[in-house]
């Protein structure tokens, strides 16, 4: 009987993955060059202006920003097909359950998130060398950036109406976490008073864990806690906000 | 046997409007209701409430006997909905649309292929199968949709206005399919189409502002309003004084004398002498909606007035 249920789910997942990202990029492989061209031109940018100093720098902020694009992908998927489509509607009175319904979403923008990835991995394992530990830290940091950013995405999903408005949120969401924080430099290189400016952004905080743990940045211990519990703390704070308030049925 | 059972529905939105009074109704077997009325009227509300994606402010409804708010993941194993505005998503094909929509269903990938197949197959979508939903034509897209629901299993069936923007033979293709489909499924279809409540449903709902103003068989409705037959008089205006007629506006402006058999003939000669034109029908689904409506809106207008 559980395994009737688990499997049960486990094709209700399958059928976001297949509606949102494989079927996609097969009937529409342009798809999958767009997911690349966000986080490598910003990563080529960065390269070409240090003439090669920040590559490393600059591979693990596009880590940080291929995970904060599921989320914001995630968002104007779902305001997509809850909106214009109906698909939602549709789900809803299915057998399918909305955590099903949302984790196959959220699974099926890491599903558009691959190539990159695979591309960031090489360039990694040639420019950076990360040890065992390093690349556990990364792949922990990245976890949780990724979580945070689907639950945004899932939350700012349930309020928008329209695919404009959700157009509005993703230009929002990209440019306060992944364009202005310092995910593809070091933090440092902000003058001191605008400094603090960028702790608002908790995906500084992820890069910094990232930036130290691979010699970039030099950082103490406790600075080191503090931006651990600050990425854990908001992202369970963003999860429990994005299942309190998002609506499966409506009331 | 399917079955759905209204006892009171009643929504009122957090802006305060209410969408729905107070609905109650009992349909029972296979076959086709259709739900009327205007824009705004609660139709949509309605459908969304028995389809469980919306939760209602007062009353429940029973859908073949299980509570719609206490149990509604036990309802949503035998029912699908078509919502309205629904499209077939752009960058699927027809099987993709439907193979997904059986996985969310919770039928395995290899089992959903063959399904999909199967039910695109009897509506006649076998050459399109491959072809991406974009490039289809409006008609096709919503036969789509309707093979999507189709192939679920659901023995319920939901269709929010399902023929609204179709040209006219894409909507008698549909309604043939919905008459082959009424034997096997119980059809809950909202529409704006008068004609096609009354050649495709069992029973019909006519709504008004979030009530229910009669509910039955055409036959019946026809019974329960004490005015037979409809005599339209054509570019003038008359008056009349009889206590078993009254004139309406009918849609197109011309007055309409709703009256019984005997009035019907002595009002009619009484046009002849006069000379002028008119004709003289049964009262039709068009002419009982307009009375009903009317009414309830002249009933509203008094009570505001009063209060």
């Amino acid at each position: 009987m559980r395994t009737m249920m688990n499997r049960k789910s486990l094709n209700q997942i399958m059928a976001s993955v297949l509606v949102n990202s494989i079927y996609a990029m097969k009937n529409y492989p342009i798809m999958l060059i767009n997911t690349l061209l966000a986080p490598l031109s910003i990563l080529v940018i960065i390269v070409f202006i240090s003439r090669g100093a920040l590559i490393g720098v600059g591979i693990e902020g596009a880590f940080i920003m291929a995970m904060i694009s599921s989320g914001i992908g995630l968002q104007s998927d779902l305001s997509h097909l809850k909106n214009d489509f109906k698909l939602q509607d549709m789900v809803v009175s299915s057998p399918t359950s909305a955590v099903n319904y949302m984790v196959g979403m959220g699974v099926s923008e890491l599903v558009y998130a691959i190539p990159i990835l695979v591309i960031l991995s090489i360039m990694a394992a040639i420019f950076l060398h990360p040890t065992l530990i390093q690349t556990l830290i990364l792949i922990a940091v990245m976890t949780i950036v990724y979580i945070f950013s689907i639950a945004l995405g899932f939350f700012f999903s349930t309020v928008t109406t329209d695919v404009m408005q959700s157009w509005g949120f993703t230009g929002i969401i990209s440019t306060l976490l992944s364009t202005i924080p310092p995910v593809y430099y070091l933090i440092t290189y902000i003058p001191l008073p605008f400094r603090y400016i960028a702790y608002i952004s908790p995906t500084t905080y992820a890069a910094e864990i990232v930036q130290s743990s691979l010699g970039f940045l030099s950082i103490t211990q406790t600075n080191l806690i503090i931006d651990w519990i600050v990425i854990i703390t908001v992202t369970v704070i963003v999860l429990v906000i994005a299942i309190k308030k998002s609506m499966w049925r409506e009331v | 046997m399917q079955s759905i059972v209204c006892r009171g529905l009643s929504k009122t939105y957090s802006k305060g409007s209410k969408a729905l009074d107070s609905v109650s109704f009992k349909f029972e077997g296979n076959g086709i209701l259709a739900i009327i009325g205007r824009n705004g009227a609660g139709k949509t509300t309605l459908i969304r409430i028995l389809a469980t994606e919306l939760m209602p402010t007062k009353g429940t409804a029973l859908i073949n006997g299980i509570d719609l708010i206490k149990e509604p993941k036990k309802i949503r194993e035998f029912i699908a909905i078509v919502p309205q505005e629904a499209k077939a998503v752009h960058w699927l094909t027809p099987k993709q649309t439907v193979v997904s929509y059986l996985m969310y269903r919770g039928i395995g990938f290899s089992q959903a292929k063959i399904k999909a197949e199967e039910s695109l197959k009897k509506l006649a979508l076998e050459k399109q199968i491959n072809k991406l939903n974009r490039l289809l034509s409006g008609g096709t897209k919503r036969k789509v949709l309707v093979a999507t629901v189709l192939s679920s299993g659901a023995k319920i069936i939901f269709l929010d206005e399902p023929t609204t923007g179709l040209d006219p033979i894409s909507r008698s293709d549909l309604w043939k399919l919905l008459n082959t489909l009424k034997k096997e499924y119980l059809i809950v279809l909202t529409t704006h189409y008068l004609e096609e409540a009354e050649r495709l449903a069992d029973k019909i709902g006519i709504m008004e502002q979030g009530k229910l103003l009669a509910f039955d068989t055409l036959n019946e409705l026809r019974k329960k309003l004490k005015y037979k037959y409809s005599i339209k008089i054509i570019g003038t205006e008359i008056k009349i004084n009889y206590k078993d007629a009254v004139s309406i506006n009918g849609i197109d402006g011309n007055q309409q004398i709703l009256t019984n058999e005997n009035r019907s003939s002595q009002i009619s000669q009484m046009l002849i002498k006069k000379g002028v034109k008119f004709s003289t029908n049964m009262i039709t689904l068009e002419d009982i909606f307009y009375y009903l409506v009317k009414k309830s809106i002249i009933e509203e207008n008094e009570d505001n007035d009063e209060s």
